[in-house]
């Protein structure tokens, strides 16, 4: 059956649940009540620290077949998923699910682990490397359901995602499980996203190299959610958990973008004294805040609020007084994790508080403006992020469907051609997230607004852009760069793509290489 | 027309940058072309023909040209293999 985005979707999937073909952005309003972790009570007098992960795994009460959860919050520096599971394989443990909020290229590592059936399915937000390909091209007994940051949280709030067991890489806990991630060694700043599976997963296990005396100031993760406790020799590098102060690029390409996306903001209608905004971290989304900084000196506007991943270029801003407050659910590089410790004005937030379509309304709910990149972008403003142009998992939905629906105004800034491979395309390998939530694609070449959005249309009119259709954009990508050759696919599905509302957005089919 | 006489290479690896070999072959030999590209499947034989075909239209009907591409577009592989072909000549 074809879905509201087109996209052609099996009325079932193997090892998938009910299949319920994406309707819309907000077609589906939520029924029932929310899931929950099991009621437990801890006496006085337990002691909740263990002498090993072996040892957690054991009280844990893991089993063949249950679902385990970690956080990307250490990203490319995290060490505790790779080390939990290698445990776990040596205790015998089998047929996982694993259900992390993303992965990232350290996670390589577990391939084997799939290979052997200690791990026999993934629930992510995003796929990188070799694990990306291997999950692409190796059928598991389910396909890898890929989520939105928002995503995530609803199906573990209405229990489609269910945790058995989550093991928390806790850059700072203390000895009754009060966690923070803004000291210690391995300190990675905001804790949105392992906030989540601390409050709703049956067993929660901290792994720590920074055991401290109770109780720990400030508290991300309570002790009243925190069942163990083990210390480690170290969770993390720093060098891969933050590069240090992410740069502003210097890529002429990536500057040229910027400095057109920050003029669209400017001029496209929500400019305005107290506007709030989200820009992404890739590079030109990075370096829009750069030129867009230029521009709100210049006219005295101030932004109420900014959201989302931090990037440190943010935090400047929020010192200069031109952002209000920040709402952190990962600080991404040294310079976010020194402010969101120090600056009051920097808070921290959890991930349903920034994205969950299902609660009673979640941050981007609140953005007028998002700026964020795509992998590749079609003549309907479909975005992929998620597929590279082989068809291969290698990217990560994140928050940008999340943000996307949210924003009153969605710039996607992307380069008109890599190499030779067209970025505005007829139709994206994969949908990540739908043009109708896409407003304007901004290009090197040009810059294309999704015309059920006359507004912005007049409101760019005389703004000096190079606007065009984006069909227009889409013949100059093909004439630059030639049409590329149809990539072919097999019907074996291995990813399985939910719109934020748990809907199937798109399906990845296993190209045939 | 132009008579390849040694083997000679243009271009370089960089990203939208072409680094071809080119070499001569035996009379009756042909045009072969060995390419290395990282969209080999949406690309590849495009870019084959094109190397071929500006090769015959330099009037060379027999070489091995070894190609590694990096997401070059036409003109700059165009323009990589009139350079080798002049290298690879007496012109």
């Amino acid at each position: 059956m074809k879905n509201a985005a087109g996209r052609e979707i099996p009325v079932s999937i193997q090892g998938y649940k009910e299949v319920k073909p994406y309707a819309g952005p907000f077609a589906t309003q939520p029924d029932g009540r929310m899931a929950g972790p099991k009621l437990k009570a801890v006496f006085p007098g337990t002691e909740k620290v263990l002498k090993s992960i072996e040892e957690a795994i054991d009280a844990s009460g893991l089993r063949d077949g249950m679902t385990i959860s970690f956080h990307h919050g250490l990203r490319n520096g995290d060490y505790v998923m790779n080390m939990v599971i290698s445990a776990i394989a040596r205790r015998g443990i089998k047929n996982l699910t694993l259900a992390p909020s993303s992965f990232l290229d350290t996670n390589d590592e577990l391939i084997p682990y799939f290979e052997q059936g200690v791990l026999i399915a993934a629930e992510t937000s995003g796929l990188r490397n070799k694990l990306g390909r291997f999950l692409t091209l190796n059928q598991l007994s389910k396909p890898t359901v890929i989520r939105s940051h928002g995503g995530r949280v609803r199906a573990i709030e209405c229990g489609e995602l269910k945790i058995d067991v989550t093991f928390i890489a806790a850059p700072t806990c203390d000895t009754y499980g009060n966690i923070n991630g803004v000291d210690g060694p391995a300190a990675c700043g905001s804790m949105g996203y392992a906030m989540v599976d601390a409050r709703m997963a049956d067993t929660v296990v901290a792994i720590t190299d920074n055991l401290v005396d109770h109780p720990v100031f400030p508290v991300s993760i309570p002790q009243y959610q925190v069942d163990y406790i083990v210390k480690v020799d170290s969770i993390g590098n720093p060098a891969g958990i933050s590069s240090g102060a992410l740069r502003v690029t210097t890529n002429p390409r990536d500057l040229h973008i910027a400095k057109m996306a920050a003029k669209v903001i400017e001029r496209a209608g929500y400019f305005k004294p107290e506007f709030a905004m989200q820009l992404g971290a890739g590079a030109a989304s990075v370096a829009t805040g750069k030129y867009l900084r230029e521009t709100m000196l210049r006219e005295k506007i101030r932004a109420r609020l900014a959201i989302g991943g931090i990037p440190g270029p943010f935090c400047d801003l929020l010192d200069e007084g031109l952002i209000g407050t920040l709402f952190d659910v990962q600080s991404f590089d040294l310079r976010a994790i020194e402010s969101i410790r120090s600056n009051p004005k920097h808070r921290e937030y959890e991930c349903s508080f920034y994205a969950n379509p299902w609660n009673k309304g979640a941050m981007v709910n609140q953005l007028d403006y998002v700026v964020l990149g795509a992998t590749e972008v079609d003549t309907n403003f479909n975005v992929n992020v998620m597929t590279d142009s082989s068809g291969i998992m290698m990217g990560a939905l994140g928050g940008h469907p999340d943000a996307s629906a949210g924003a009153k105004c969605t710039i996607i800034v992307a380069p008109l051609l890599r190499g030779r491979l067209p970025m505005v395309t007829d139709a994206v390998q994969t949908i990540s997230t739908p043009g109708e939530t896409v407003d304007v694609i901004v290009t090197d070449r040009g810059i294309a607004v999704n015309p059920n959005r006359a507004d912005l249309l007049e409101n760019l009119k005389n703004s000096g852009l190079p606007i065009m259709s984006i069909e227009a954009l889409k013949e100059k990508a093909y004439a630059l760069g030639g049409k590329p050759e149809k990539i072919e696919y097999s019907d074996d599905i291995m990813g399985v793509v939910e719109y934020r509302d748990g809907t199937v957005l798109d399906v990845i089919r296993r190209p045939i290489l | 027309m132009s008579k390849l006489v040694r083997t000679a290479q243009a271009g370089t690896m960089e990203s939208t940058d072409i680094l071809v070999v080119l070499a001569p072959a035996e009379a009756g030999a042909g045009i072969q072309v060995e390419l290395v590209s990282p969209t080999m499947r949406q690309h590849g034989s495009h870019i084959k023909q094109l190397i071929a075909k500006t090769l015959q239209a330099a009037g060379i009907a027999d070489a091995v040209v070894h190609a590694t591409e990096k997401g070059a577009m036409d003109c700059t592989i165009e323009a990589r293999i009139k350079t080798a072909i002049k290298r690879a000549s007496n012109e």
